[in-house]
């Protein structure tokens, strides 16, 4: 991944380990949807048009418990809110005619995002859009196995895939704290979501963290580059 | 039914969510104003999923095997290690402590 040059390819190659930890969780929600009575098709249109794990696993485990349509929607909707404040952020790196920006903006998942930031609000469209087709293949592939029945495949808690996603967005952090601010934003947006995790529901900390980047606004009027100095 | 209903509301949503920025503000520039903070955007958010997937729970906070793997992570991170070195050590730590404990 050199700086320059990133081809769609690179992107490819760089998330393939994310890829596999993404797959089997997508085994994992296709057998939780199953046992948990959304049939077969259903699960499967999911993982291929709303393509984001924690909001697809808040829906089935909230209609798992009987929990009721509204209840679910709610929840997904509020973690999927994200996508709001990070479609913004790589909004310049999408051309071209509507509907191929439509479709390419389905491509964006947090580490496709992840993986793609050049820090100081810079991102590599190559990387975005290269990684973000392998984990939509690995998602929807995954799901098709777990409702075919994979409970051969075991809880992915078994094998510590759940301590995973938090050690690779921390990989993916530390390479953008490149300054004061933006170590101050972090830590910010780190204590909300702390905060707020017990008193709301899953998705409402990450969405409200989302406003300590208005610490950004004091060095507003400086192009993005300069900022990294 | 009730499967139905939400495969499509959340999908609808999640679809103009992910196409607000890409469609609406296309290759616009952003405001100087509203550049600051946008750049802020990515570190406040992954230490925030950072927090949220290590202790978050269904309205409280889960302190379990997953403390370990970022710990171990961590670790790795601060040696350098290649990010999927970072992913494969987090998921046997968290795997080896749920065994012990």
């Amino acid at each position: 991944m050199s700086a320059e040059a990133a081809t769609y390819r690179d992107g490819m190659r760089a998330v393939l380990a994310i890829a596999a930890t993404v797959w089997f969780f997508g085994a994992s929600f296709g057998l939780l949807a199953r046992s948990s009575g959304m049939g077969i098709a259903a699960p499967l249109v999911m993982s291929a048009t709303t393509f984001a794990g924690s909001a697809q696993f808040a829906v089935v485990s909230i209609l798992g418990a009987s929990g009721g349509a509204a209840a679910a929607i709610t929840a997904a909707v509020l973690l999927n809110a994200r996508y709001v404040p990070i479609s913004i952020s790589v909004a310049s790196l999408f051309h071209g005619r509507r509907l191929r920006r439509l479709a390419e903006a389905q491509l964006i998942v947090d580490e496709s995002w992840a993986l793609s930031s050049r820090g100081g609000g810079r991102f590599d469209r190559r990387l975005l859009i290269g990684a973000g087709l392998v984990l939509y293949v690995a998602w929807v592939t995954g799901t098709a196995v777990g409702v075919a029945g994979g409970a051969a495949l075991g809880d992915p808690k078994n094998i510590g895939l759940d301590g995973a996603f938090p050690a690779l967005f921390l990989a993916l952090l530390v390479p953008q704290l490149v300054d004061r601010t933006a170590r101050m934003a972090a830590l910010l947006g780190a204590v909300i979501a702390f905060a707020l995790t017990p008193f709301t529901p899953p998705g409402t900390p990450i969405v409200a963290a989302s406003a300590a980047c208005l610490l950004g606004l004091r060095r507003s009027g400086r192009p993005a580059r300069e900022q990294r100095a | 039914m009730t499967a139905w209903l939400v495969v499509v509301v959340v999908g609808a949503a999640t679809f103009a969510f992910k196409a607000a920025g890409p469609v609406i503000l296309g290759r616009r520039r952003l405001p100087d104003r509203v550049a600051g903070p946008v750049a802020l955007l990515a570190p406040v958010l992954l230490a925030a999923l950072v927090v949220t997937q290590t202790v978050g729970g269904d309205n409280e906070l889960v302190f379990d095997a997953r403390l370990a793997g970022v710990g171990a992570g961590a670790a790795a991170i601060a040696v350098r290690a290649p990010l999927p070195a970072v992913v494969i050590i987090a998921a046997a730590a968290t795997a080896v402590t749920r065994l012990v404990t």
